[in-house]
């Protein structure tokens, strides 16, 4: 299969970024500056970020598609209001994650953020679940492009104004040199931001404007390193077939009204591992010395028991230390825990520890 | 001052009397990327030609040192493992990572000269 590019490539390749297969597409892994500063220019100012391989699924239809996507996802879509988002996951029967995706009500239908890897898949399970009663449209006509850190509300509201009123999780179409751009403010960094879909022709020059304002383009490498310090999961790592959004410690994400009700698919494992409880839980992993517990690494309890493995785990910039995340058996998912990790042979001590490691103080009193 | 070789694992080692200072070159520090973590052999051991001596991490992976000659470990750089970064700002010089009293002086006879080396980064980056 030919590897796809995205319509930022030509921006990335004059910026003389490193490139990487991730997903079918060609896309930058960092620039000259590295991952290291690339990932503090975004905690300190604005950074942009090509997510144009994720999957922009809109789906058109009325009442009946509500009800519908309620048989599938666990949340409350009757009461989400236009233009407001939900993260969610596509389950299979047993509740394992197909996908974690975030859910937009838009006029007329939904718009759906799929994950690169997966969003040809999904649309065949959401299509056939759906049966193939509503028009659903994976946009390949559309790019994804976010901006993420402190200084991006600034720097977007100078292009588009309007947008720093939006809150967190909700979005609404606004307009960039009279073609209709939908943007949301939400992100994947811990940092406030948004996400902009506009038409791929229109991608460049509009990014090339935020770079003019003083964002700066960010590579997938520092994208991985901030969603770990904000404790975000990542599919194929985290989340996958075989664990299920309870175990993934994501229940907050499932409408409690839903779970009352039932009537989605992986009701009944979901109802009963959170009446029950789990075998093994998704937790926050600090190694107590330097070295980085990478994916796939062995947990050990005190007592040289193995107890669970490491799903993603790097150097955190902002944190100025190794973090990584795991899944463990739940009697040993208490915070502050102490665990051993098996790296190249050696068992280095590490504490589970409560998510997020990094977490923004925000300044909320002027005058102070 | 002794002629610096290098290694096709990217290691530069410039010997001096029976002591050998050994790193890695400029060229693996840009392939790497950050540099976030370093290990170094223990002071007093005995590691052998292309055996591993250590371990560099980046944001993104770990990849093993390995030392171009046998011999004893008789120093390491302790600076680049309180500070990795190091590394990346002066991987040919001051971020060396560790001195070896040197059991064969011909193993360094295989190692590549400066030209040769750059060479083979060139061929083997493209």
């Amino acid at each position: 299969m030919e590897i796809k590019k995205t319509s930022l490539y030509q921006l990335h390749q004059s910026n003389n970024a490193k490139f990487v297969e991730f997903a079918g597409y060609k896309m930058p892994i960092q620039y000259p500056e590295g991952i290291v500063e690339e990932h503090k220019f975004t905690r300190s100012h604005s950074g942009i970020f090509d997510v144009s391989h994720m999957g922009q699924l809109f789906i058109y239809g009325q009442d009946s598609l509500v009800e519908d996507l309620e048989k599938i996802f666990p949340l409350d879509l009757k009461n989400l209001k236009i233009n407001h988002s939900k993260y969610s996951f596509l389950m299979n029967d047993a509740a394992g994650i197909h996908d974690d995706l975030i859910l937009t009500k838009i006029e007329n239908g939904f718009l759906i953020i799929l994950n690169a890897a997966c969003k040809e898949s999904d649309y065949k399970i959401l299509n056939k679940l759906l049966h193939n009663k509503y028009k659903m449209v994976l946009d390949e006509k559309r790019s994804l492009i976010a901006i993420q850190g402190p200084k991006s509300s600034e720097i977007l509201n100078n292009l588009i104004k309007g947008v720093n009123k939006l809150s967190f999780m909700s979005g609404n179409w606004f307009s960039f040199q009279n073609q209709k751009i939908y943007i949301t403010r939400s992100g994947y960094t811990g940092e406030d931001g948004f996400e902009i879909s506009l038409l791929n022709e229109d991608a460049e020059k509009f990014t090339k404007k935020l770079i003019e304002q003083g964002a700066k383009l960010i590579g997938l490498g520092a994208r991985d390193t901030l969603r770990l310090e904000a404790g975000l999961c990542l599919y194929g790592h985290e989340l996958d077939k075989d664990k299920t959004p309870v175990e993934a410690n994501l229940k907050w994400a499932i409408s409690k009204e839903r779970v009352s009700k039932g009537n989605f698919i992986g009701f009944s494992k979901i109802s009963k591992q959170l009446a029950d409880g789990v075998k093994k839980i998704r937790v926050g992993i600090k190694p107590e010395g330097r070295v980085i517990a990478r994916e796939k690494t062995k947990i050990f309890n005190q007592s040289d028991v193995l107890i669970g493995e490491i799903t993603s785990g790097t150097f955190g910039p902002s944190v100025n230390g190794p973090v990584a995340m795991g899944y463990v058996e739940n009697d040993f998912s208490k915070k502050n825990t102490k665990i051993f990790l098996e790296v190249r042979g050696k068992k280095h001590p590490a504490n589970i520890c409560g998510l997020p490691f990094y977490k923004k103080s925000y300044v909320k009193g002027a005058n102070k | 001052m002794s002629e610096v070789k290098y290694s096709k694992e990217h290691e530069w080692i410039k010997l001096e009397g029976d002591v050998a200072t050994i790193g890695i070159t400029k060229h693996a520090t840009e392939m790497l990327g950050d540099i976030v973590f370093t290990e170094l052999p223990e002071k007093g051991s005995s590691v052998e030609k292309d055996g591993t001596a250590g371990v560099v991490e980046s944001t993104k992976a770990a990849s093993d040192v390995y030392t171009p000659v046998s011999g004893e470990v008789v120093d390491t750089n302790q600076e680049i493992v309180d500070d990795p970064s190091k590394i990346n700002q002066d991987p040919e010089n001051s971020a060396w990572f560790f001195k070896l009293k040197v059991k064969d002086k011909s193993e360094m006879d295989s190692l590549m000269n400066k030209e040769d080396y750059d060479k083979f980064a060139k061929e083997s980056s493209s």
